[in-house]
C-alpha cells in the first residue's frame, strides 16, 4: 500500500501542503464569493468548499465534506477520485446514514486539491497528501464522514428546534425530513439549511450506534453514477471541451531511458491542422486542432533519440539476471522468524520451486488524458487525478507556478488500477509542460493513444521468486524460505522515504510470515535496477506474493496428504479473519462434498489478506487441450462493516476479472529494449467470453470498521485457478501468465 | 474539405479530411463525447455507434464511408432495445469506471434489436468485441437478459 510506511510525506514533498490557504485568505475568499457562513466543522483547518463552489448559488449550509442546498439536495464533497471502485456512492452512504437523509437527495462532487483538509489519513496521520490508493477511500473516510453527517444533522435539528420553539430532544429525523410529532411540524433539510448554516458548529456530536444503521449495509443502494455512465453523460478528461482548446499527442522515446537528441518538425508542421510542435522534458509534443490531425502530425515527426542510457536488454535476458541474483547471498531482509535454514534441514519433506511474473500494463479503458489551461499566474488542470496534491505540485513545477496557483479539477477516471498515481504525475506534468511551451496561447488537451499507454511503462514489476519450504513429519509447514527479485516501485522517487532498512515494503507485502503461522520464515529481496519504469498495479506486491505462496501451500498440502482447506486452516490459528473468510468460501462452494471426478475438471482454493481485508476464493475450472476455462468462482470477503454490499460484490467481481486477465494472458515483454506489445491484439485482456459464468460473492458479517475492497479481490484468483488446474491435470503452473503447453513440456522434461 | 454527416437524425456540414475516422469527427468536431476512444484499432469497442442500425467501430470507419448513412451515437439512442438496455444497466448498477459503457450499451442494443432472447453464449459472442477492464461482464450478461425480458420476443437467434 502506498503510504503505509511513510511517516511524513510533507517532508519529502516540500510543496505538498503549499496549497493550504491561510484562514484570513479563506475568509476573504468566502466573503467575496458571498457564500455566507461556511463551517470548518469537522477537521482542523479552513474550509474550501465554499471557495470551490462560489460560482454556484450560495449554499445554505456548507461544510468541508457536506453541502445542503435550498433545493433540498445534499452534496458530499469527495476527496477521492471515482475510478469505478464506487467511492462516489460509498462516501455519500456514510454521510447519508448519520444525517438520516433520503438516498434520493444525495449528490456527489469532487473536492478541490487541498491538504490537510482533504488529505488521506490512511497514508499518514497528518493527511499530508490527497490521494486515492491502497484501497483506503472508505476506510479513511469512515469516521470523518460519519462526524460530518452527524454534525450537519445536529445543526438541522437545532435550527428546527429554534424555529418551532420545541425541545431538540423531541425532534426526529428520517428520510430527509425533520419532524416534531407533538406539534405535527415538519421541514425538509433544504428548508432548514439556511437557518442551520448560521448556527455555531457543535464540537462533539453523537454518532449512531451501528445497530441503528439503515443506509450503511443496505443490500442494494443504487450507485449515484450509474445513470450518467449508462447514457454516455459522464464527463471524463477526454470529454473536456474548452473554447479554443487544441489537442496534443507526444512522441516519447522508443526505449526506456531514451532522450530527445534532436528533432525536425518540418513535415509534422506541414500536416493540415497541426498548430505547434514543441519539446517537453519527456519528448516532443505535436499540437493540432483535433486528435486525428495531431496523430497524423506525430507520424510525420522526425526525432533522433539519445539512447546512451536506455534499456536495451530483452526481458528473457533480464529474467536470467534475476535468477542469477537470487542465487547470490546478498539480499535485503524482508522477514525473519526463527531459523528457516535449520528447520529445512530437519524437515521431513521439502519443496523447492521457482516462479516467474512478467511486467504488466494497467491499461485502463480511458487512455491517459489531461487538459490544462494556463493563464497568467494560474494553471487549471482537468484529469482523473489519483494524487491530487502531488499532481498539483508537479503541474506547478512544470509551469513555474506555485502549487496554490494550480487548480485541480478531479474528474471521473476511466479506470486507473494505480496507473494515475505516480510520483512524477507523468501525464499531468506533460500537459502542463505543453501548456507552458506554447505560452498558454490556448487550452491543451493531451491524449495518450493506446499504443502510448501499453508501451509507456510504469508496469507492475517483473518478478522472480524462489521458495523452499519444509514439512514436519505430522504435515505442518515448519520452514519457509523465499527470495524475491524485482524492481522497487519507490526507490528513486520521493516515496523512497517509505523504505526501511533498504526494503520497499510493497515489493514483498503479503508474504508467508504475515499470512500464516509457520515459525521459521526467511523472506529476502533483491532490487535490480532498470530504466523500465514500474508502478503499483492493482494489489501491488500481493499480485505476485499471494500467487507463489498459495500455489506452494497447495503443493505442500498435497505432499502432506491433507485437504487444501483444512491444511490452510491448520496454519491460521492466529488469523481469525483468514479463517472466517476461508471457511465461508469453502462452505458456499460445497467444499465438504467431493468434487466430481470428470476429465479435465478441477477445483482450487486460495486466501490472502491485503489492504486490511481478507479474501478467499474457490475456483472451478475445465481444461480442454491447453485451454483453461474458469467456470465458477466462489468468493468470500472479510472487509469489516460492509458499507455498500453491492459495491463490494462489484469490486470482488472486478478483482476476479482483472486478476484473471493477468493469470491467463497478461504480459509485457521487451525485445532489445523495445516493448513487444502495442495494443489489445498483443496485450491480451479478459473479454466477456472468458468471464466465469458463475461468480458468487459472500460477505463475512462484521461490525469492525470498514477495510478495503478495490484491490483485495484480485490476489487469490490466479493461485486458486493454478491449484484447480493442477487438480485437473497434475500440471504445476508456476509461471504467469499460465501457459499449459509450456508447463506440460517443462513437466515432461523434469 | 466539406463533408455532410447525419448523426442522430441531424445533418452536419464539417470541414474535415474525409479519411478522418468517424470517431474523431463525432467527438472533436460535433462534440458528442459519449462515444469513447479506447484503442483506435477496432479492438475494444469503446467507440461503438450504429450505422444504419448496425453496430460499428467508429475508430476505424472513415467519414467517407458513412456519407448519406444514418449514424446513431449513445446520445441519440432511442430504440426500444436501447432504452431497455439502459434501464437494465442502471437497475443492475452495471458501470464501474463507466468509460467503456457507451460502447457496451450500443453493442447490447444492437444485439437485442436482432435477437430479443439471447442465450449466455449469444451474449458472449456479440459482446466479446467490447472490453471492460473493470470486468463488469457478469452484470452485463445479467442486464442484457433483464432488458430482453422487457422486450417482446420478436426474434430469436437473430
Amino acid at each position: 500500500m502506498y503510504f503505509r510506511h511513510l511517516k511524513d510525506p510533507s517532508s519529502v514533498w516540500p510543496g505538498a501542503s503549499a496549497s493550504e490557504l491561510s484562514r484570513r485568505d479563506f475568509l476573504k475568499l468566502t466573503s467575496i464569493a458571498g457564500a455566507g457562513l461556511t463551517l470548518g466543522a469537522v477537521l482542523p483547518g479552513p474550509a474550501a468548499s465554499a471557495a470551490a463552489t462560489g460560482a454556484a448559488a450560495a449554499p445554505a449550509l456548507s461544510m468541508p465534506f457536506v453541502r445542503i442546498d435550498p433545493d433540498n439536495t445534499v452534496t458530499v464533497l469527495s476527496k477521492h477520485v471515482e475510478a469505478g471502485q464506487g467511492v462516489w456512492t460509498g462516501l455519500p452512504t456514510i454521510v447519508a446514514e448519520e444525517l438520516d437523509a433520503s438516498w434520493s437527495q444525495m449528490r456527489v462532487e469532487s473536492a478541490p486539491a487541498k491538504v490537510p483538509m482533504y488529505g488521506n489519513f490512511a497514508f499518514d496521520p497528518k493527511g499530508s497528501v490527497q490521494g486515492t490508493g491502497g484501497s483506503t477511500a472508505v476506510a479513511n473516510s469512515w469516521m470523518q464522514l460519519r462526524q460530518a453527517g452527524a454534525t450537519a444533522r445536529a445543526m438541522l435539528v437545532q435550527a428546527a428546534a429554534a424555529q418551532w420553539k420545541v425541545p431538540e430532544s423531541e425532534i426526529t429525523v428520517s428520510e430527509g425530513v425533520v419532524s416534531h410529532a407533538k406539534s405535527g411540524k415538519k421541514a425538509t433539510f433544504g428548508e432548514l439549511a439556511a437557518r442551520a448554516g448560521k448556527l455555531p458548529v457543535p464540537a462533539n456530536v453523537k454518532l449512531k450506534d451501528p445497530s441503528q444503521f439503515k443506509i450503511v449495509g443496505r443490500d442494494k443502494l443504487p450507485r449515484l453514477d450509474s445513470r450518467a455512465k449508462s447514457f454516455g453523460q459522464q464527463q471524463f478528461a477526454i470529454d473536456v471541451m474548452l473554447p479554443g482548446m487544441m489537442t496534443a499527442v507526444v512522441m516519447r522515446p522508443p526505449r526506456f531511458g531514451g532522450k530527445v537528441a534532436s528533432f525536425d518538425a518540418t513535415q509534422a508542421k506541414a500536416v493540415p491542422g497541426v498548430v505547434d510542435v514543441v519539446q517537453i522534458p519527456r519528448g516532443v509534443a505535436v499540437v493540432a486542432r483535433d486528435t486525428w490531425s495531431a496523430k497524423k502530425g506525430r507520424e510525420a515527426l522526425q526525432v533522433t533519440w539519445d539512447e546512451s542510457g536506455a534499456e536495451k536488454r530483452s526481458t528473457a535476458r533480464i529474467m536470467e539476471e534475476y535468477k542469477e541474483l537470487a542465487r547470490g547471498a546478498d539480499a535485503v531482509k524482508a522477514a525473519k522468524e526463527g531459523d528457516a535454514d535449520a528447520a529445512l534441514k530437519s524437515a521431513a519433506h521439502t519443496i523447492d520451486a521457482e516462479f516467474e511474473f512478467p511486467y504488466l500494463a494497467h491499461a485502463p479503458m480511458e487512455p491517459l488524458t489531461a487538459v490544462a489551461r494556463l493563464t497568467p499566474g494560474k494553471c487549471e488542470i482537468w484529469a482523473g487525478c489519483q494524487f491530487q496534491t502531488i499532481d498539483q505540485v508537479n503541474a506547478a513545477m512544470a509551469t513555474g507556478l506555485k502549487p496554490d496557483q494550480v487548480f485541480i479539477n478531479t474528474l471521473a477516471a476511466g479506470g486507473t488500477f494505480g496507473r494515475r498515481a505516480n510520483a512524477e504525475s507523468d501525464y499531468i506534468a506533460e500537459v502542463a509542460a505543453i501548456a507552458k511551451a506554447v505560452d498558454g496561447k490556448y487550452p491543451v488537451r493531451l491524449i495518450w493513444t493506446r499504443e502510448d499507454d501499453i508501451t509507456g511503462g510504469r508496469y507492475r514489476p517483473m518478478n522472480y521468486h524462489r521458495i523452499t519450504a519444509g514439512l514436519s513429519q505430522d504435515g505442518k509447514v515448519v520452514a519457509y524460505k523465499q527470495r524475491i527479485v524485482g524492481q522497487s516501485i519507490i526507490a528513486g522517487t520521493p516515496f523512497a522515504a517509505m523504505m526501511k532498512d533498504g526494503l520497499d515494503p510493497s515489493a514483498v507485502e503479503g508474504h508467508a510470515a504475515e499470512q500464516y503461522d509457520i515459525g521459521n520464515v526467511h523472506v529476502a529481496w533483491n532490487a535490480p535496477k532498470s530504466p523500465v519504469t514500474v508502478l503499483w498495479w492493482r494489489s501491488v506486491g500481493h499480485t505476485h506474493m499471494a500467487a507463489s505462496k498459495e500455489i506452494i501451500f497447495d503443493e505442500l498440502a498435497e505432499a502432506a496428504g491433507k485437504d487444501p482447506v483444512a491444511f490452510r486452516l491448520a496454519h491460521l490459528g492466529k488469523h481469525p479473519k483468514h479463517t472466517a473468510a476461508l471457511k465461508l468460501a469453502a462452505e458456499k462452494a460445497g467444499w465438504d462434498k467431493p468434487f466430481p471426478k470428470e476429465k479435465g475438471r478441477g477445483r482450487g482454493v486460495a486466501v490472502q489478506e491485503s489492504f486490511g481485508s481478507v479474501v478467499a476464493q474457490v475456483a472451478e475450472v475445465t481444461v480442454k487441450g491447453d485451454t483453461i476455462t474458469v467456470d465458477r468462482v466462489v468468493c468470500a470477503v472479510h472487509c469489516g462493516t460492509a458499507v455498500n454490499p453491492d459495491v463490494i460484490r462489484a469490486q470482488m467481481q472486478s478483482g476476479i476479472g482483472y486478476g484473471l486477465a493477468a493469470a491467463l494472458h497478461g504480459k509485457i515483454t521487451l525485445t532489445d529494449g523495445h516493448v513487444d506489445q502495442t495494443n489489445f491484439h498483443e496485450y491480451t485482456v479478459l473479454r466477456i467470453n472468458e468471464m466465469p459464468r458463475e461468480i458468487e460473492i459472500h460477505i463475512v458479517p462484521s461490525t469492525e470498521p470498514p477495510t478495503g475492497v478495490g484491490e483485495p479481490g484480485l490476489p487469490p484468483i490466479a493461485p486458486a485457478v493454478a491449484n484447480a488446474v493442477r487438480m485437473a491435470t497434475g500440471i504445476k503452473l508456476r509461471k504467469l501468465p499460465f501457459d499449459l503447453a509450456e508447463a506440460r513440456a517443462a513437466s515432461a522434461k523434469a | 474539405m466539406s463533408v455532410k454527416l447525419t448523426v442522430n437524425n441531424r445533418s452536419h456540414e464539417l470541414d474535415i479530411d474525409p479519411n478522418m475516422p468517424l470517431l474523431w469527427a463525432i467527438r472533436d468536431h460535433l462534440q458528442l463525447t459519449g462515444t469513447k476512444f479506447g484503442c483506435g484499432m477496432a479492438l475494444c469497442g469503446a467507440c461503438t455507434v450504429h450505422i444504419d442500425g448496425q453496430a460499428a467501430r467508429s475508430c476505424v470507419t472513415p467519414v467517407s464511408a458513412v456519407l448519406g448513412k444514418n449514424i446513431t451515437t449513445i446520445e441519440g439512442l432511442d430504440s426500444a432495445s436501447g432504452k431497455a438496455v439502459q434501464d437494465a444497466w442502471v437497475h443492475l448498477d452495471v458501470p464501474q469506471c463507466g468509460y467503456c459503457q457507451s460502447g457496451q450499451v450500443m453493442s447490447a442494443a444492437a444485439l437485442l434489436a436482432t435477437n430479443s432472447r439471447p442465450s449466455d453464449s449469444d451474449i458472449d459472442a456479440a459482446m466479446a468485441g467490447n472490453i471492460c477492464r473493470c470486468a463488469t461482464y457478469v452484470r452485463i450478461r445479467n442486464a442484457i437478459h433483464q432488458a430482453a425480458e422487457t422486450l417482446p420476443a420478436t426474434s430469436t437467434r437473430g
